[in-house]
């Protein structure tokens, strides 16, 4: 399917918003500002920005601890995001939920989750809620290869099948559950095809390409809208950073021989400055420009987040409960 | 008022609030099938159609994370299990995601769902058909937790329960479902956080639920053909729990008898006790007691069976003691084992 140039240089945006925003995040990270622990999107940022621009802003996500890319990608408050990392009242969960819990529900972000898979059927029961209201708005669900380790995946993959919702299961595939590869957890390694049996088709594509993931998943996104079966679709991709923290550890022990050759050839963001000064001719003064907006957004946000107050200590227990309206 | 057994009461909740609110939907295994859950969702798919009412895989996770999804976006769905032991399969939804959720994303939005769930006894029911869990559900903030005992609680509860804007687990017992009681027509929502006096007594306060309280009740009345005048006082609501009608008992009577249909150990008997060592040592005449099923797992014979469960002999018994008192001739006639209907 063929992307305009709108949409190419909107890719190219979002994946910059994440990318400074989370370069950003590592260089204040050892000052001990941001008090919660970080899992950074730092060389996935394709897939955050193919899939949510592919997203109308009235459908759902549901997405993982490693959100920042899912929350900025989807529209979500790059200010609220620091307060949030900084533990402030201002923050996008008023300083509760921090990195692992981020959710901006006013743009559809409406999860995430710290418990590997946990956010996947709940994205299928949103699905449900739409498919029970006439079916306008698509729920996605967004998560790691890790996710498919877990039963409840398959549970979930089985009821949307059963029920025809309109879900989309988002694999995004790293390769790595923490620090254990693939193929230490599954001895089939064609992960898209691994709910087939169940009825739930199945594609891989190159999740290094924002353009190809847009495409990819807005064609499955507008089938299931129109009433197309449940799809899942696997992104392949590299997570340069290690599984928690500012570092990136391409280097460390444990990756595959030629991952950083691959992560330094597939930069996502160079392959989107290539496309856009290459095919599109777009003058490189102008993603120079681009890229200064970003990381003035990025400066204001940081700024945002310091003048920002903490919660009050007595307000502790307000949002045990919700009170009756 | 009318009349109906605890399993009607609920499905006339059920409909009650199908016909008013068309957000509610109800949904588990077998709750569209001619048995209907003990009776409690029969011909409710007919009424209401099989979109609002349905099967469901044996999905317990996903399951509950599917209401979840569903009541983020403004549906009520109540989520039916026959045995609140395959709840342990839900745990990872409940507690991870549901209980947190209000809490974890600031305050913004919540998740009303209701998780009914019956308790097995009888009939060689064993380990895993009837354990009573509402300790692990009080023990996580964010649920709302019930133990219905009357009809009339059924009905309200329940009522109560899908009008609330967070999760709520109702524990139901299979032995109080042809029990029958009056019920207001239409029915009308019984509100969390209020215990129920169901005797008045002076001189002891028994605190139990569910079918412990039906089985307090048979030993308060041998009790007081012995002299001794028990309260029983059933907590109904476990979040948020009613101390003050708890403890003013407790003050009155000076005491306190505790009889869960659970374990002891972290239960509500041991939250209760706690509650009286805080709020009213002083007047305390005597030790708080406990009881509750033994610590071990339920077995299936039954003599086993009937050692594992406390009863209304073994309730009267512990009472007599809090007197210094032994246990009369003749004792309390045992509670019908005969419950061989459909588990």
């Amino acid at each position: 399917m063929a992307i305009d140039t709108s949409d190419a240089v909107e890719l190219y945006r979002r994946m910059l918003r994440i990318r400074l925003a989370e370069e950003r995040i590592a260089g204040i990270y050892p000052s001990d500002k941001i008090q919660s622990p970080v899992h950074l999107s730092i060389g996935q940022e394709a897939v955050s920005a193919g899939i949510c621009l592919a997203l109308r802003p009235t459908d759902h996500l549901h997405a993982t601890y490693r959100g920042h890319g899912a929350y900025i990608a989807k529209g979500g408050d790059l200010g609220a995001l620091f307060a949030e990392l900084y533990g402030k009242e201002s923050g996008c969960t008023r300083g509760r939920g921090g990195s692992m819990h981020l959710a901006a529900p006013d743009v559809g972000l409406m999860c995430s989750s710290a418990i590997v898979a946990s956010t996947i059927p709940v994205a299928v029961g949103d699905a449900l809620a739409s498919a029970m209201r006439g079916r306008g708005r698509v729920a996605a669900a967004l998560f790691g290869d890790g996710a498919i380790d877990e039963g409840v995946f398959f549970e979930s993959a089985n009821f949307a099948v059963l029920k025809r919702l309109p879900v989309v299961f988002v694999l995004e595939n790293n390769g790595y559950a923490i620090q254990s590869k693939v193929r230490e957890r599954h001895a089939h390694e064609e992960l898209w095809r691994v709910a087939e049996g169940l009825g739930l088709a199945g594609a891989r594509r190159d999740g290094d390409d924002a353009g190809e993931v847009f495409s990819t998943m807005r064609e499955a996104v507008e089938d299931v809208r129109a009433g197309g079966p449940p799809r899942l679709i696997e992104y392949t991709t590299c997570r340069w950073c290690e599984h928690v923290g500012p570092n990136i550890d391409l280097d460390a022990g444990y990756r595959l021989p030629g991952e950083k050759a691959r992560a330094e050839g597939r930069d996502p963001i160079r392959l989107a400055e290539e496309s856009l000064r290459g095919r599109r001719g777009l003058p490189g003064a102008e993603l120079e420009r681009i890229r200064e907006e970003v990381r003035r957004e990025v400066e204001e946000a940081v700024a945002f987040a310091q003048r920002s107050g903490f919660p009050d200590p007595r307000t502790l227990c307000d949002y045990t409960f919700r009170a009756a309206s | 008022m009318r009349t109906l057994k605890y399993g009607e009461a609920i499905r006339a909740a059920l409909a009650h609030a199908m016909r008013r609110d068309p957000d509610v939907f109800i949904m588990g295994l077998g709750v569209d099938d001619h048995k209907g859950i003990f009776g409690s969702t029969k011909g409710l798919a007919e009424e209401f159609g099989r979109e609002r009412v349905f099967d469901t895989p044996i999905s317990e996770g996903a399951m509950t994370g599917v209401a979840i999804g569903a009541a983020l976006n403004g549906l009520k769905p109540v989520h039916v299990h026959m045995r609140v032991d395959f709840l342990y399969l839900a745990m990872d939804q409940l507690f991870n995601i549901a209980a947190k959720w209000h809490a974890m994303y600031g305050g913004r939005s919540s998740i009303p769902i209701v998780v009914r769930a019956v308790v097995g006894r009888s009939w060689g029911q064993g380990a895993q058909h009837s354990q009573c869990l509402p300790s692990f559900f009080m023990n996580v903030p964010g649920i709302k937790v019930a133990m219905p005992t009357t009809p009339a609680d059924a009905q309200g509860l329940l009522l109560a329960a899908i009008a609330d804007p967070n999760p709520a687990v109702l524990i139901e017992h299979r032995l109080l479902y042809d029990i029958a009681g009056p019920v207001p027509d239409p029915p009308e929502p019984v509100p969390f956080g209020k215990a129920a006096v169901r005797r008045p007594g002076r001189d002891l306060t028994i605190v139990a639920n569910s079918h412990m309280a039906v089985e307090s009740l048979r030993a308060a009345e041998f009790l007081s053909g012995h002299g001794i005048e028990a309260e029983v006082v059933d907590p109904v609501s476990l979040v948020p729990l009613d101390r003050r009608t708890l403890m003013e008992s407790v003050r009155r009577t000076g005491r306190l008898l505790v009889v869960d249909t659970g374990w002891t150990v972290c239960g509500v008997s041991a939250e209760i006790a706690a509650l009286a060592a805080e709020e009213a040592p002083a007047a305390l005449k005597h030790p708080v007691r406990r009881l509750g099923m033994q610590p071990t797992t339920c077995p299936t014979s039954k003599p086993l069976e009937n050692a594992f469960y406390p009863g209304a002999s073994g309730i009267a018994r512990e009472a007599f003691a809090m007197f210094g008192r032994g246990f009369p001739e003749g004792g309390v006639p045992e509670q019908t084992s005969a419950f061989k209907g459909a588990f």
